[in-house]
């Protein structure tokens, strides 16, 4: 085969192999379907589109804006609201009419099209020192609310302790979705069969929340072992799916057994967590008379807070360190490449069962963090919604980069609580206008633009745990990871 | 035996109507191999237009039933369809080539957005609509007073079904359209190279998914006659589920998953609990895929180093 094409080339004319590489050059990738060049102006082309946009947005809006249904005396009735829809499709318009005549000026844009490979550049100094920044922050924070902001001290310590759980499942789930390269849909059902070992064993068996605690971990491991058992052998998408469907079995589960696990009433009275016996309340033999110190109810927070830095920094330490052992680099492997894994030898059921197993203990540990926090559960906590916060957390943040998936907790956790308090706009929209309505309208909006923006995630640049040689940063772009199969 | 027949009407009913929502995702996935999350809310969107548009065909005045039906499936279809265009557009079109996760998050945002788009534009509660298509035909009559009946809503459903089905096999496999999908579902650069217009083909296949969704939100709207603004969450799993179940990818194992997964639902829900229906067709999914790892009527998939 080799000679006739050899012998072919050498009787073809000159130049020949020079056209057909320029051709091979031209054709590398998926041709651009450019729109031919059009003679309209500038002015016109914009008004067009403009024109074609404010069209669209009409067609898409009219009965959500202009069209409202309501419910009346005598079932439902229509009410127009024809302002709302002009004003919507006046923005399109004028919008679309701005950016094709000013932004995108030239020519028009390249969508999509071929991106630079993330610069070989050693981010990594920077991403160390804003750990280490963190870190301090994180360790000091309680103090620095106290001195800076005492009036919100509880509120922002509170959100805080929220956030830091989010932290907490947002590396949990890194190790199965980052590092192993397995997509898991339904991650919340390890938090909630956490919360629920340690609500069931501390309210029937009396147990403490230090007992209690690994226990809870184990259990969801044991969960994540027998679940994972029979599906890990399925390809990427099917093991989304059927971890999304084990998540809604365990809330239906959870939600129905109403003997065992309370149902929608969920289970109240969890204790609270102890420091070595000592119980954060008033009185005799608590915290602040051991210590001698006036009592306040932030003892509580602050002692929570510390707990789940401190059960967020173990899940962060076991992570970096699994990734040294030969576990941890198979995770990694199978991440990239689950074929050359096992012609490797390695036996991937078992690697992936280690990766989801470990990931749902960690978020065991959350979820009887969470349960010991609220001192109540049910299984309105752990819906679809939570296992897709964690998990664009964890996109968000960049695979595999443990300070990208704190980072976009704080972004995403932080966001949402902010845009709670937005009562300023009543201001401008009026008072019927109710922030808290446009909250999670505005978080999937923000995911979807965050997405767009950078697909690699906050911190794309992240260096593999066993290099071969000298040590490079890999470019986002380069690997493959998140394949699952 | 007279119960076992209704129920099994029933089911096909509501498989009828997983069927036609599953096409969407198995014709995204095929084609571009990512799951829409979204494409539960395209179909509670199709429901929605579907309601606002018989309510304001009722406002001015027409009330004939056919014309009605058929003015409330052409233009939920065609807003439908704008909107599964839209959302390939802003949410998946620019992470197109980028890793496999990507869409998936931007799906899963659009999927809240539209969730309370949908909440904050018409209101959170329950829209009921009384039932428009009323009466049936007397399949049997027992004496022990048990009564299977095949409602003309029923058949209404399961012939849209059929024809619906018919008409896209058949633009899969008869038309320049489809035969351009089926290329780019094999090999999208192979294709654009032989001058398949990629973009514009995939755009075509969100925007037939999202027209199947609108038909399936109008005949669930008709059906159970109450929609609120969370229903596409659930018949989206459900239908993605029965894709799964059917084979990924292949549009008759669609259907077939539709259909299994809406038997199951109303089997167990007939013989056994309410409450736990939602497990049964989970497990199912479950126990088939261990055994037959690529669904029903899916290709094994042959690995390529």
């Amino acid at each position: 085969m080799t000679d006739t094409t050899s012998s072919a080339s050498a009787n073809r004319p000159e130049g020949a192999e020079r056209l057909s590489e320029e051709r091979r050059d031209a054709m590398r990738g998926e041709p651009p379907f450019a729109e031919a060049p059009s003679d309209d102006s500038r002015l016109v082309r914009a008004l067009k589109e403009a024109a074609i946009t404010a069209g669209l947005v009409a067609l898409l809006t009219v009965f959500f804006f202009l069209f409202r249904t309501d419910i009346a005396v005598g079932g439902l009735a229509l009410t127009l609201d024809p302002a709302l829809w002009i004003i919507a499709v006046a923005i399109a318009f004028v919008g679309r009419f701005l950016l094709t005549y000013f932004v995108f000026a030239g020519e028009k844009p390249t969508i999509g099209g071929w991106k630079k490979v993330a610069s070989t550049a050693a981010r990594w100094p920077i991403g160390k020192a804003l750990g280490i920044v963190l870190l301090a922050i994180a360790f000091t924070l309680p103090f620095l609310l106290a001195i800076f902001l005492p009036s919100q001290n509880r509120y922002l310590l509170d959100l805080a302790i929220l956030i830091l759980t989010y932290v907490m499942l947002g590396w949990g789930l890194n190790i199965v979705v980052g590092l192993a390269g397995l997509l898991d849909l339904g991650y919340v059902a390890f938090y909630a069969v956490g919360a629920y070992s340690f609500a069931l064993l501390a309210t029937n068996f009396d147990l403490g929340f230090w007992v209690c605690l690994p226990m809870a971990g184990l259990f969801a491991a044991l969960w994540g072992i027998v679940l994972g058992f029979p599906v890990l052998r399925l390809r990427g998408d099917y093991l989304a799916i059927v971890t999304l469907a084990f998540g809604e079995i365990i809330r239906v589960v959870l939600l129905n057994w109403s003997d065992f696990t309370g149902g929608p009433n969920g289970l109240l009275g969890i204790p609270k967590p102890t420091l070595f016996g000592l119980e954060f309340s008033r009185g005799e033999g608590s915290f602040s008379d051991f210590f001698g110190l006036d009592y306040s109810s932030t003892q509580r927070f602050v002692f929570l807070y510390y707990i789940i830095l401190a059960l967020a920094l173990l899940t962060n330490f076991v992570t970096m360190r699994m990734r040294k052992l030969p576990v941890g680099r198979a995770w990694e492997a199978l991440r990239e490449d689950e074929i050359a894994c096992r012609s490797l030898g390695i036996n991937t059921v078992n690697v992936k069962l280690t990766a989801f197993a470990t990931g749902a203990m960690f978020g065991g540990f959350a979820g009887s963090f969470f349960a010991t926090r609220q001192g109540f559960i049910s299984p309105e906590s752990f819906t679809f919604i939570e296992s897709a916060i964690i998990l664009a957390i964890v996109v968000l943040g960049g695979l595999g980069s443990q300070l990208g998936v704190a980072i976009a907790a704080v972004v995403m956790i932080g966001g949402i609580e902010l845009l709670r308090n937005l009562t300023f706009l009543q201001a401008i929209f009026g008072a019927g206008f109710d922030p808290t309505q446009y909250r999670m309208l505005i978080f999937g909006l923000a995911m979807v633009l965050i997405m767009v923006w950078k697909p690699r995630g906050l911190v794309s640049t992240r260096s593999p745990s066993a290099v071969y040689k000298e040590k490079k940063a890999i470019g986002g772009d380069l690997v493959a990871q998140g394949e699952g199969h | 035996m007279e119960y076992f027949l209704q129920q099994l009407i029933n089911g096909v009913t509501l498989g009828s109507i997983y069927g036609l929502i599953a096409i969407g995702y198995t014709m995204v996935y095929g084609i571009i191999g990512m799951i829409n999350f979204a494409h539960g809310e395209i179909f509670m969107i199709g429901s929605f237009i579907a309601l606002a548009v018989f309510l304001a065909l009722a406002a001015l005045g027409i009330t004939f039933l056919p014309i009605v039906l058929l003015l409330m499936v052409i233009v939920a279809m065609i807003c439908t369809a704008a909107w599964g265009w839209t959302i390939e557009r802003v949410a998946y079109r620019p992470l197109r080539g980028s890793f496999r996760l990507a869409p998936l998050i931007t799906a899963i945002g659009m999927s809240i957005f539209l969730q309370n788009f949908v909440q904050v534009t018409q209101g959170a509660r329950v829209k009921p609509l009384p039932p428009q298509i009323q009466g049936g035909i007397t399949l049997m009559d027992s004496p022990n007073g048990i009564v299977v009946q095949l409602s003309y809503i029923q058949i209404i459903i399961i012939a849209m079904t059929i024809v619906l089905m018919t008409a896209f096999s058949l633009i899969i496999s008869k038309t320049s359209l489809g035969r351009q999908q089926r290329a780019c579902e094999q090999d999208r650069k192979m294709a654009s190279l032989l001058g398949v217009n990629v973009d514009r083909t995939i755009s075509l296949t969100f925007v037939m998914g999202a027209a199947l969704a609108a038909v399936a939100g109008m005949m669930f709207l008709l059906y159970y006659g109450v929609i609120d603004f969370y229903i596409g969450f659930i018949a989206g799993v459900k239908a993605f589920t029965a894709a799964v179940l059917g084979g990924i990818g292949s549009l008759p194992g669609a259907m077939l998953g539709g259909l299994a997964i809406g038997l199951i639902e109303t089997f167990w829900q007939g013989y056994f609990s309410v409450e736990y229906k939602d497990v049964a067709a989970f497990s199912i999914l479950a126990i088939v895929l261990i055994f037959l790892p690529s669904g029903l009527l899916g290709r094994p998939e042959v690995e390529k180093v």
